[in-house]
Formats: C-alpha cells, sequence, structure tokens
C-alpha cells in the first residue's frame, strides 16, 4: 500500500518544481520585454486580438452581473428600508472586485486558450524550433509581445466592463426598481473613488500579464502531439483562473486589507 | 586548432537520452568544409536529434560537437546565436510559420535576421521560390493552403535563402514525386557546388544519397556503424548497410514490427 504521507511529499515537490519553472520562465519573458528588438506590429495585432475580440463577452458579462447585483442588493436592502444604498453597493462591488475579476476570468477562457493552443501548436510542429535556426529568440519574438499586449489592454478592458456593469445595475434600478434616475449616478459618483478605479486597473495589468504568462507557458512548454497540445489549454486556462484569484486577494487584502 | 580547420562539423562521442531511453551511443562523425554528408538509417534511430543536437535545439548529455572549431555544447548564448546565424535547416515537417505568407516564410531570417528590408526580402524569397519550382503567386498563400510536397519545397526555399555556410536538410525529397525530388537532389548539389556550403543531409532515398553525398554514414542504434565515400557504399562489407541500401526485410536490422 502506498504511503500517503510519501504521495503528499510528492505532489507537494512537484507543485514546487512546478512554481521554480514558472519563476524561471517569469523571469525569462521579463528579460526579454525590455531588451530589444521589440516587436511593435506582433504587440498591436496581439492587442486587438485581446481587446477588441473579448469586448461582447466582457460587456455582457459586466452588464448581467451590474444587473443581477442592483436587483439583489435592492431586495436585501429592503428588509432594512435601505433600498438608496443600491447604486453605491452596486459601484463599489463593481469596481474593487467583480469587473476585474470576472473581465480577467472571461478573457483568460478566450485567451490563455487560445495562447497556449497556438503556441503548442507551433511546438510540437517545430515552428519554434524553426524560429531560432533563423536567429530569432521565441522569447522575443512570441512571448513578449502577448505579455505587453494583454498587459495594457486588459485595463483598458476592465474599464469598459466597469461602465458597463454600473450601466446595468442602473437600467434594473431605475426601469424595474423606481430608484430616481438623477439620485442614482448622484449616489454612484459620491461613493466611488479614485483609489477603486487605480485597485481596479492594477489588478487589471496584473491579470493581463498573468492570462498571457500562463498561455505563453503552457504552450511553450507543450510536448506530445495534438493530446500534449489539448493538454497546455486545459491547464493554462485552469492555472490563469487560480492565479487571477489568488492574486486578486492579495491586491484586495494590500489596498483594502485595513482592519476595521 | 589547425588539425581541425578543414573540419566544418565534428561530433565526438555524443550520448543522448529521453527519460531512460538512449537514443545516441556515442556518435562520432565528421564533415570537411565545403563536403556533403548524408546521413542514411532507419525510422527512429536517431538521425534527426542528431541533427538537432549539432544545431544546439538539443543538448546532447555528454559528448564534445565542434562546428568551425569552436566547441557548441559549452557556448554561452551570445556564441550560440552567432554560430545560428550560418545555418540553414530544412525540419523534416517543413515547420513553416503558418501565421505568415509564404514568402514571409522564405524571407523571415533575411528580415529577422540579417535586417534586410522587406522589399528587398520578398525579391530574393521570390527567387528562392522559383529555385525550387514555385511560381511568385504562391508566396502570397498561406502555407496551410500548401500541399505536403510544396511546403518541404518552402522550407528549403527558407533554409537556403540566407545563403548560410552550413546547411541541414532532413529528409528534403520525402512526399516529392521522383522528377521534383530530382530537381530538389540537384539543387543540393548546386547549393554546395555554388555557395560552397558545408550540408549534413539526411535521407531514405538511396537515389538521392548517391546523387547528393560526398561521403555517406549510417546510423544504427545510436552508434554509426559505417561511414565512408559513397563510392565505397556497393563494398561497405557491412551486412546493415547492405541490408538498407537495398531495402530488404532479410537482414541483421531487425524493425520494431518483427519484435512486437
Ligand atoms: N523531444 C523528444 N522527446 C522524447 N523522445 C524523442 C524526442 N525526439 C526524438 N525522440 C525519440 O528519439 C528517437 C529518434 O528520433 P529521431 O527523430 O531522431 O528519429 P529519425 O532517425 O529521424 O527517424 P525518421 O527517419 O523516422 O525521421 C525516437 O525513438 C523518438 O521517439
Ligand atoms: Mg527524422
Amino acid at each position: 500500500m502506498p504511503n500517503p504521507f510519501a504521495i503528499i511529499g510528492r505532489v507537494f515537490l512537484s507543485a514546487l518544481a512546478e512554481i521554480g519553472r514558472i519563476a524561471t520562465f517569469t523571469g525569462h519573458s521579463l528579460a526579454s520585454i525590455i531588451v530589444p528588438p521589440i516587436y511593435w506590429r506582433s504587440i498591436l495585432g496581439q492587442m486587438w486580438l485581446i481587446g477588441y475580440n473579448s469586448l461582447p463577452v466582457v460587456g455582457l458579462t459586466a452588464l448581467f452581473t451590474g444587473a443581477a447585483l442592483a436587483q439583489q442588493i435592492f431586495v436585501g436592502g429592503s428588509r432594512f428600508n435601505a433600498e438608496s444604498v443600491v447604486p453605491g453597493v452596486v459601484v463599489i462591488a463593481i469596481v474593487r472586485e467583480l469587473g476585474p475579476v470576472l473581465g480577467g476570468l472571461m478573457v483568460a477562457g478566450r485567451v490563455s486558450s487560445a495562447m497556449a493552443a497556438e503556441l503548442g501548436t507551433m511546438r510540437v510542429t517545430e515552428q519554434i524550433d524553426a524560429l531560432v535556426t533563423l536567429s530569432t529568440d521565441p522569447f522575443k519574438y512570441l512571448i513578449a509581445p502577448r505579455l505587453i499586449a494583454a498587459t495594457i489592454t486588459l485595463p483598458v478592458l476592465v474599464l469598459v466592463a466597469n461602465i458597463i456593469g454600473v450601466l446595468g445595475g442602473y437600467i434594473i434600478g431605475t426601469g424595474r426598481l423606481g430608484l430616481n434616475p438623477s439620485t442614482y449616478l448622484q449616489v454612484t459618483s459620491d461613493f466611488l473613488e479614485q483609489s477603486d478605479v487605480i485597485s481596479s486597473m492594477v489588478k487589471a495589468g496584473v491579470f493581463g500579464f498573468i492570462i498571457a504568462l500562463m498561455g505563453s507557458y503552457h504552450g511553450y512548454n507543450s510536448s506530445g502531439g495534438a493530446q500534449g497540445v489539448g493538454k497546455a489549454t486545459t491547464n493554462a486556462v485552469v492555472s490563469a483562473f487560480i492565479t487571477i484569484l489568488l492574486a486578486n486577494l492579495i491586491i484586495t487584502v494590500i489596498v483594502f486589507g485595513g482592519a476595521s | 586548432m589547425s588539425n581541425q580547420s578543414n573540419k566544418m562539423i565534428a561530433l565526438q562521442n555524443v550520448h543522448k537520452k529521453f527519460g531512460n531511453k538512449s537514443v545516441l551511443n556515442g556518435v562520432n562523425l565528421s564533415v570537411d568544409r565545403g563536403k556533403s554528408l548524408v546521413i542514411i538509417g532507419g525510422s527512429g534511430s536517431g538521425k534527426s536529434v542528431t541533427l538537432k543536437c549539432v544545431l544546439g535545439l538539443l543538448q546532447p548529455d555528454t559528448g564534445a560537437i565542434q562546428v568551425n572549431g569552436n566547441e557548441t555544447t559549452t557556448m554561452s548564448s551570445r556564441e550560440r546565436k552567432k554560430t545560428l546565424a550560418s545555418f540553414g535547416m530544412l525540419f523534416q515537417g517543413a515547420a513553416l510559420f503558418d501565421s505568415l505568407p509564404v514568402w514571409e516564410n522564405v524571407a523571415f531570417g533575411l528580415i529577422q535576421g540579417k535586417g534586410l528590408n522587406k522589399k528587398d526580402a520578398k525579391e530574393i524569397a521570390v527567387e528562392k521560390l522559383r529555385r525550387v519550382g514555385l511560381t511568385p503567386d504562391v508566396g502570397e498563400l498561406s502555407p496551410a493552403e500548401l500541399s505536403g510536397g510544396m511546403q518541404k519545397r518552402v522550407g528549403l526555399a527558407r533554409a537556403i535563402a540566407a545563403e548560410p555556410e552550413i546547411i541541414f536538410f532532413d529528409e528534403p525529397t520525402t512526399g516529392l514525386d521522383p522528377i521534383m525530388a530530382d530537381v530538389i537532389n540537384d539543387l543540393i548539389v548546386e547549393c554546395v557546388q555554388d555557395l560552397g556550403a558545408t550540408t549534413m543531409t539526411i535521407t531514405h532515398d538511396m537515389a538521392s544519397a548517391r546523387k547528393i553525398a560526398d561521403n555517406i554514414a549510417m546510423l544504427y542504434q545510436g552508434k554509426i556503424i559505417w561511414d565512408g565515400p559513397k563510392s565505397d557504399i556497393d563494398q561497405s562489407n557491412n551486412e546493415y548497410v547492405e541490408q538498407f541500401i537495398h531495402g530488404s526485410a532479410q537482414g541483421p536490422i531487425e524493425m520494431d514490427v518483427f519484435r512486437a
């Protein structure tokens, strides 16, 4: 019978080894971002792929979430005759947490998987080896543009998501729950602070980096044909999700962690 | 080293394992400057792995590899990049970049590696495509739109585009009709004669080997079991070589199918 402690130990060690490999990969990627050449055309192409194509899904997610949130808070708040907190809670919840987190997760689902599949296919068809033989550093040519593009694009997407999320709350709040439109907007802007927006954008940038990093890491290191690429794609999405949620927790504790 | 000056590529006692599967078991091989070496050997005998070790895409476990007198296994990444700039490689599966049109594939090393502008690079690319029997309009297609044999020829055009000093061909005629195969054979001979290039070619095609080789080496079970000038191949007195060049199922070489 296998020793359970040995199994736990082995899992723990292999997890540590994986973290070490990701850290090395991250270091190598960061170094390749700052050293020229910089492939501007690839960066712009990736920004387009990540940003424009993710807009519909991110926008719809934010719209529905904002609306549902307003409905829930209204129901909960009405028990204490506190319906008027709806706009304030909606904007805080959306900007601080739901906009970046849901936006990040939706984009991770689309983009980490696509990056892992593309780079994984390039790996197993020896296109990455071919790049090397043509005197081109795959980290600079393939990975750096993806990291830069995702880190820049996610804050823009999340900004849009935040606005649409608040709009979703506004539509339900004024259209269905009978809140006064101008009061709604007033309360929204009273509650929102600059630090909320900044932390939202910082989160989005970090999540963008994670999305591209996980997609690139798993794709770049995939092996074993189509099956290997499939595995890399799944691993990219799962690890991007978990890392985004963990990073969100860490940033939230750092920024809003004052116990009061 | 003066006694080495005539050797462009030299491998000494190269070993390579994947996991516990030993692929190369002490390969010794050398190619003189401006000469053409053909490596023959059964499927899975480690021919492609040998090329990749010389290219630096795979790191041998032990052994020494010199290119133009310089030890490559211990090179810094900068030196390696310089060495790679003198290489051209045709991959067994062509390894074309499917995100780029055919002509940009051929011009890739010129644009990214040598910093040529796109217009000049395209002219050269079209000329190289013509040499492998492809018309300029093929240059505008995407690699996915080409047949396997056409992809192979594009890969060949890409390998010779930057007029490298050392060219590696991994099964250049596989998948081509006999006439096109002979055109490619002529082209390889021309590369050696016109560019003064040193070439290492892997092939299963004995007609091709006889045409392009100065020397032939046979790889079997991770070792070079015979090598010599091509004129000696019919008097090798080596039963493995004889079985291989006659393509007979009877002989000392056991294929996996018989063992299974
Ligand atoms: N990256 C790798 N990881 C694990 N095993 C590998 C890898 N590359 C090659 N091998 C193994 O090494 C052995 C030799 O492979 P190689 O590609 O050199 O064969 P080959 O002689 O080129 O055969 P073919 O004529 O079929 O192309 C094979 O058994 C293969 O499974
Ligand atoms: Mg091979």
